[in-house]
């Protein structure tokens, strides 16, 4: 594997909670994509962790934009930027709500004209930098600010979604697995048109656990078989292996649900609903591998 | 009138210095750590550098880098202020 460059493109320091995932997967995808990156985020954590005005802790240029704007705003530079002939990458950081909810006609937009660009959700199921509503990335059962009693609904399946407009790249991830992510967005940025990377990332204050579990929260998403990690390349999918080992022996549900405040109160019937969506989706992913779907 | 672009420029300390945010300091036991650069890959601030010190005005002090070292090398410490 290519070894992992010393540089930081997120200076010392942001004013990203402590223990932010977010600023985790930052670290990685700028350590992949490099210098010639333009970054477009929209309203989310991000767009405020960068620090104030007229200083920024990311040293490469940034164009935070309006919500529903994102990946329209990608496709303009990008096209500019192949027009002088030039191969800077443009990528797309925009949270859970801002695609799932807001940005998601503009990305529609996007991959279907077939931009050359690298679209990122980092979720964090939640509306976080305006103090954690409810996403239509939230899961079921979920307390946020405006679902007390826990989420009534299920998360919205985004990849699925995504997956409709046949991107030449499509990946899951996990900020508790960075040197997953940097390989992902560097074979990502390989390929030219649409890319799509989705990553799950846990969010302290959001999630409701204490700061240094943010590792144990994103790996133990990943070995519970709630959030599965793959890569879809032209349209052939590779489950990789610490989802491959989680499907094998799965770790109990129990124990990512039980470590978050947000989960306080999911009852018995919640909770093996959970468990039937996640073996849905796996028996989905898996089928798609083995080719019988 | 001047149009102005509003425009940052890259600063380190963008958000003033961070260190004053902790409760909890990580204190690395140089004796249990071998070097497996662990805690400086999950730190999500990239506060510790190449020869694992850790940057204590800036550091927040979340720790995770406690919580992964396979050592249990680094010993969270209540700050007294
Ligand atoms: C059109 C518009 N509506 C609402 C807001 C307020 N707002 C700013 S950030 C944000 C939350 C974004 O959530 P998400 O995309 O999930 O990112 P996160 O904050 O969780 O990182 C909201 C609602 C806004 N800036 N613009
Ligand atoms: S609310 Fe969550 S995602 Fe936002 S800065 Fe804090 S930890 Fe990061
Ligand atoms: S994780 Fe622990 S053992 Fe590894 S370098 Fe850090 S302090 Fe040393
Ligand atoms: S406590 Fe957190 S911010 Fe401080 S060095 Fe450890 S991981 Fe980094
Ligand atoms: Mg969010």
């Amino acid at each position: 594997m290519t070894a992992i460059p010393k540089e930081e493109y997120l200076l010392k320091c942001t004013s990203a909670c402590a223990g932010c995932s977010s600023s985790l997967c930052l670290r990685y995808i700028t350590k992949a994509a490099g210098p010639d990156t333009v970054l477009v985020v929209p309203a989310c954590c991000t767009s405020v962790i960068q620090g104030m005005y007229p200083n920024t802790a990311m040293d490469i240029p940034v164009y935070n934009i309006a919500f529903a704007a994102a990946a329209a705003c990608a496709s303009g530079l990008s096209n500019a930027f192949r027009a002088l002939r030039r191969e800077t990458n443009v990528i797309v950081y925009a949270g859970d709500g801002g695609t799932v909810d807001i940005g998601i006609q503009a990305l529609s937009g996007a991959f279907e004209r077939g931009t050359d660009f690298l679209y990122i959700c980092y979720d964090n199921e939640a509306y976080g930098n305006t103090g954690m509503q409810r996403s239509g990335a939230t899961p079921l059962g979920a307390r946020t600010t405006t679902t007390p009693g826990g989420k009534p609904t299920t998360k919205k399946d985004l990849d699925r979604i995504v997956e409709a407009h046949d991107p030449p790249y499509m990946a899951t991830a996990c900020s508790a697995y960075p040197l997953d992510l940097f390989k992902k967005v560097k074979k990502a940025l390989s390929i030219r048109g649409p890319k799509f990377i989705h990553i799950l990332a846990p969010c302290p204050p959001g999630w409701r656990y204490s700061a240094e579990k943010t590792i144990e929260m994103g790996k133990l998403a990943v070995k519970t078989g709630t959030w599965v990690l793959y890569e879809r390349e032209y349209g052939n999918l590779t489950i990789n292996g610490p989802s491959k080992a989680a499907i094998r022996k799965p770790a109990p549900l129990e124990d990512y649900i039980k470590g978050q405040g947000r989960f306080k109160g999911v009852t018995p019937a919640m909770l093996e609903q959970m468990r039937q969506q996640m073996q849905a989706n796996i028996t989905r992913l898996v089928r798609e591998e083995e080719g019988i779907c | 009138m001047r149009e102005r672009l509003a425009l940052s420029r890259p600063t380190e300390a963008s958000s003033g210095k961070t260190g004053s945010w902790r409760t909890f300091r990580p204190v690395v036991d140089r004796e249990k750590c071998n070097a497996c650069g662990l805690c400086a890959q999950f730190c999500p601030d990239s506060v510790i550098d190449e020869d694992l010190v850790i940057d204590i005005e800036f550091c927040k002090g979340c720790g995770i880098c406690a919580a992964e070292c396979p050592k249990e090398a680094i010993t969270m410490v209540r700050e007294d202020r």
